[in-house]
């Protein structure tokens, strides 16, 4: 594939946004907003327990509350709720337990849904699930992970005999794509042996999900704040025996996702158990306590990395072994996250031996599964702090050991040692980039300035040199990797008799303003105006098919279907812009929208001339179908792989402990741009998510399984007070499989910031003997850190 | 129930409401002025900040899930629904995030918008410090925030430039050259230094 010069002037330009409009006056549909004849309200009872028996349960005072239609429990509905699927069977023994959307006889972790009421207002149903009446007979917890897999630990499925989901590995060796990372480690000059803690985050996207089921006939429509409006219909399906030809999703404008919304939830399946028990439409929209502790969970990994160099500073292998903790059940995808780390572990590096070992482990908690950036943050972060302890060891600067094992510009395609073809890329000129813009040596000289004077407040400066792979996936890696689904991706052109053009895109957009870049590739592509084109997503039955958005996919897959979609429909024209022009389609080309004959500027046929002839069909070529409308799936060959650099100098108050980040610059490269402003944003929020893992969120369980950090008081989004203002920059190595050039934005930021903070507030204390402190880098936590490092 | 006399948008209802009713549900499920939206259950994200009436007629922004419907008897209430002019002409703070693409999911930017517009009718000229300060209660999680404090930065002046009148105004200069009455957005992109070009 040849990357083409765009012929219009859309594409890279900051074009504002045009899904702000309906935004910024408050006038769009969220689910919440959606309110239908009839409708019920439900209310869910959940679990207070982590870990408990359910000896009884009786709904009926709920029934005896005013206003309510319906309640029920698990029992009621055993044995038609089915079970939550999981798409992501890592290995062919993995424990699979069934997961109903109530629970029946036992609840595995607090918050888990054990009743149902359906009642007139949301009021009424809040009211009477207080009336529910359930005994619990309390069970062993199990939370920590290495007691979990220990001999005669308590079991979180008793019937299933281990605490051990699964244990999936790679290894060089034995995949043929690199050496042997056991021999390495036993013949090294130098071995770092470090253990680095993900801790437990929460996608914490800022619109609660909702959900509407509406059963009208026999065709049930499901209005749902997701991520995955296809993948949803699908399962559905599936899981509830309804034929999928009679179920329809739509997801309308949804509040951010993360990869909190990359699921299907107990909730959508019991509104629709309910609107079908009840043979109305229903809406459950959960409270922000709800979600924190019911919708998934992200990271809570503990890493273990053994690292070979030589003393030179040359890698000579890594060693990898995880504990993913999976929560109670396992979730759509949750399995496999740590996998999508896996291939990611050696980084931007020529590393040539690694072996990869991840357990997941079952524990009394929520589950866990996509969150921002999915197994690779963990795996960036782990590699990123681990050259710095490689760089210390050595006494060598920590940007001259990652130099020093990078791969050069001129190696690209380059194959890893996990076998990936890094497809192009230049770290050294984003390295460098950034260092100007950061003031590098500058900043190196203050820091030593201030270890000198000893100054109460230290400067550290963090460094990330990040890549990760974008554009999940070609379908034929999904299968290898056991995953469930192909890795496609579709668009639909249709041509209106005006010249207007609608794009379906099989991407489902939840704040990455696919309408606006999508209309700018069209722009382009077809010579026609931003304005004149609609991009019509979310909704199975304008957009049958698509595998939605996740993992930075929605470009770099649906991106090129849309491309080739708009080819189809250029080719389609081409033979009736001829006959109109009374000359041979071989004598045509197609530049600014119009189709004229080589070589004569005048005269020429727009598509939207073509439009309207194929509309009336009155004098069209003998044999021509009447139409122009063109569908392309495509599906990738690769995945891309964006890269950066990002520094972080921080200013850490040794006396207490206060971290302040004084300066951030990112230098990213994801190929070809459409959008700057897009890209932009997505940076911004991107870093903002990495840094609050570095310094602010933590999802905290208390001994008995109790979510500690159930709200927002005491799960600590940063507000605006608490982030810097960032430098962002572009290098551009266009993605060569991409015919516009582009690789993916959507989670580089979060995938790069967490270590390069880490990296600057452990640099800043290095002088104390500090080498680690646990994520978050709470003020507590680094001034302990200092008191521990100094004793 | 209770009677509440509630102007919303420079609308009047009448209503008996339970006295337990927050505003922001009795905007929403009464009203309709869906809006205004719920982002938590601890008045800690700010999604649902709308502006009200004191005692004197004086509009402050206020989080409506911290108010019961009945404290806003007799009050005058704007929601982002009402900030537009009568002709849908955008205030300077809605055109303002447009612009500064100070939103990506959209669901805090009522809220956010609403506590903006509160911020400088207090500060009418605040410094960066002063906005990320003043925006503490209202929480995004797309944006970083960077472009919303760009946002607001913009916003103030547009509205110290056309005298201090945080009504909505005659074409802006954010708008640009593109800038067409009936939407009240730019259907053209307007070059800006402040915002990153193309790599060369």
């Amino acid at each position: 594939m040849t990357i083409t010069e765009s012929p219009g002037t859309e594409i890279g330009s900051p074009r504002r946004r045009k899904e702000d409009a309906r935004l910024i006056t408050g006038r769009t549909t969220w689910t919440e907003n959606v309110t239908l004849p009839g409708m019920l309200h439900l209310a869910i009872l959940r679990s207070p327990m982590a870990h408990a028996r359910i000896t009884s349960i009786d709904v009926s005072p709920a029934l005896e509350t005013k206003g309510v239609v319906a309640a029920f429990s698990g029992r009621d509905v055993a044995d038609v709720q089915g079970s939550l699927p999981c798409a992501w069977p890592v290995t062919e023994d993995m424990v699979h337990p069934d997961r109903p959307p109530i629970a029946v006889d036992e609840v595995r972790f607090m918050g888990e849904a054990v009743a149902v009421v359906a009642a007139r207002s949301r009021a009424a149903a809040l009211d009477a699930i207080a009336a529910i009446e359930v005994d619990y007979e309390a069970l062993p917890v199990v939370l920590d992970m290495e007691q979990a897999i220990a001999e005669g630990a308590d079991l979180v499925h008793a019937d299933k005999g281990t605490n051990k989901g699964y244990t999936w590995v790679f290894d060089s060796a034995e995949a043929g794509t690199g050496g042997d990372a056991g021999a390495a480690i036993d013949d090294a000059e130098v071995v770092i042996r470090r253990r680095y803690v993900q801790q437990r985050l929460i996608p914490a996207f800022m619109e609660p999900r909702s959900v509407v089921v509406d059963p009208t006939g026999d065709v049930y429509t499901m209005w749902s704040a997701t991520q995955i409006p296809h993948i949803l219909r699908f399962l559905l399906a599936v899981v509830t025996g309804t034929p999928e030809h009679k179920v329809r999703v739509i997801a309308p404008d949804v509040g951010g996702g993360f990869g909190g919304k990359l699921q299907v939830t107990p909730e959508e399946l019991i509104a629709f158990i309910a609107a079908k028990r009840l043979g109305k439409p229903v809406k459950y929209t959960e409270s922000r306590s709800e979600s924190l502790v019911s919708a998934h969970h992200g990271r809570d990994v503990i890493q273990d990395l053994e690292l070979a160099a030589r003393r030179d500073g040359t890698v000579t292998g890594l060693r990898v072994k995880l504990l993913a903790n999976m929560g109670a059940y396992m979730g759509l995808v949750g399995p496999g996250v740590p996998i999508l780390g896996a291939f990611m572990y050696n980084a931007i590096y020529k590393f040539p031996a690694y072996r990869f070992e991840c357990s997941g482990i079952f524990t009394n908690t929520t589950i866990t599964d996509a969150y921002r950036g999915a197994g690779r943050p963990e795996a960036t972060y782990a590699i990123e702090r681990i050259m710095d302890e490689l760089a210390v060891e050595l006494g060598l600067d920590p940007l001259e050991v990652r130099e020093r094992n990078w791969i050069n510009a001129d190696e690209f395609p380059f194959t890893t040692v996990c076998g990936l073809a890094y497809d192009s890329g230049d770290y050294a000129k984003a390295t460098d980039r950034a260092k100007e813009l950061f003031g590098y040596d500058e900043l190196r000289q203050e820091q030593q300035a201030r270890r000198d004077t000893g100054d109460s407040v230290q400067l550290g400066i963090g460094i990330s040199t990040y890549t990760e792979m974008c554009g999940l996936a070609p379908s034929r890696v999904l299968g290898a990797l056991r995953y469930g689904a192909g890795g496609w991706e579709t668009a639909s052109v249709r041509m209106l008799p005006t010249g207007r053009v609608e794009v379906v895109t099989g991407t489902s957009p939840h704040g990455q303003g696919h309408e606006t870049a999508w209309s700018q590739i069209v722009a382009d592509q077809l010579g026609v105006g931003f304005d004149d084109i609609e991009v019509l997503h979310g909704d199975t039955r304008t957009s049958y098919k698509g595998l939605d958005t996740y993992g930075s996919r929605s470009l770099a897959v649906g991106g090129v279907a849309l491309y080739n979609a708009c080819q189809k429909v250029i080719d389609k024209a081409k033979p009736i812009a001829a006959h109109m022009l009374e000359c041979d389609p071989a004598d045509l080309e197609f530049t600014g929208g119009q189709f004229r004959v080589r070589g004569n500027p005048d005269g020429g046929r727009t598509l939207a001339d073509c439009a309207l002839a194929v509309f009336a069909a009155h004098d069209l070529p003998d044999g021509i179908e009447p139409t122009l409308d063109a569908d392309a799936v495509y599906d990738p060959v690769n995945f891309s792989f964006p890269h950066g650099t990002h520094l972080c100098a921080t200013e850490v108050d040794t006396e207490t402990g206060r971290v302040t980040i004084r300066k951030y610059v990112a230098v990213d490269d994801i190929g070809k741009v459409i959008n700057p402003l897009i890209v932009e944003g997505q940076v911004h929020g991107g870093i903002a998510q990495g840094i609050a893992q570095a310094l602010f969120e933590e999802a905290v369980y208390d001994a008995d399984g109790n979510l500690m950090t159930g709200t927002f008081v005491d799960y600590t989004l940063p507000t605006a007070a608490d982030l810097p203002t960032l430098v962002t920059d572009r290098t551009e190595s266009p993605a060569p499989d991409h015919p516009l050039g582009t690789k993916g934005v959507g989670e580089a930021g979060t995938i790069a910031s967490t270590p390069a903070v880490v990296n600057a507030i452990v640099d800043a204390l290095r002088p104390m003997g500090v080498n680690d402190i646990a994520m978050p880098c709470t003020p507590e936590r680094v001034w302990r850190a200092i008191q521990g490092g100094a004793a | 129930m209770t009677r509440v006399s509630i102007k919303v948008d420079g609308v009047e209802y009448e209503d008996d409401v339970e006295p337990r009713t927050l505003l922001v549900h009795h905007l929403r499920e009464r009203l309709g002025k869906v809006g205004t939206v719920v982002g938590c259950d601890t008045s800690n994200c700010g999604a649902c900040t709308v502006l009200m009436s004191d005692a004197d007629g004086h509009q402050q922004g206020v989080k409506s899930c911290a108010v019961l419907a009945v404290q806003a008897d007799d009050r005058e209430i704007t929601t982002i629904e009402g900030l537009s002019g009568p002709d849908n002409t955008l205030h300077p703070v809605q055109r303002a995030f447009h612009e500064a693409h100070g939103l990506q999911c959209g669901f805090c930017t009522p809220g956010m918008i609403m506590a903006a517009v509160d911020l400088l009718e207090e500060n009418s000229d605040p410094s960066e410090q002063e906005i990320r300060e003043g925006l503490e209660g209202n929480l995004c999680r797309c944006t970083g925030y960077q472009n919303i404090v760009r946002a607001v930065r913009a916003a103030s002046e547009e509205i110290r430039r056309s005298g201090g009148d945080a009504e909505p105004a005659a074409p802006s200069p954010l708008a640009g050259e593109g800038h067409t009455p009936d939407s009240g957005l730019p259907r053209q992109s307007v070059p800006d230094e402040t915002i990153p070009q193309p790599v060369p």
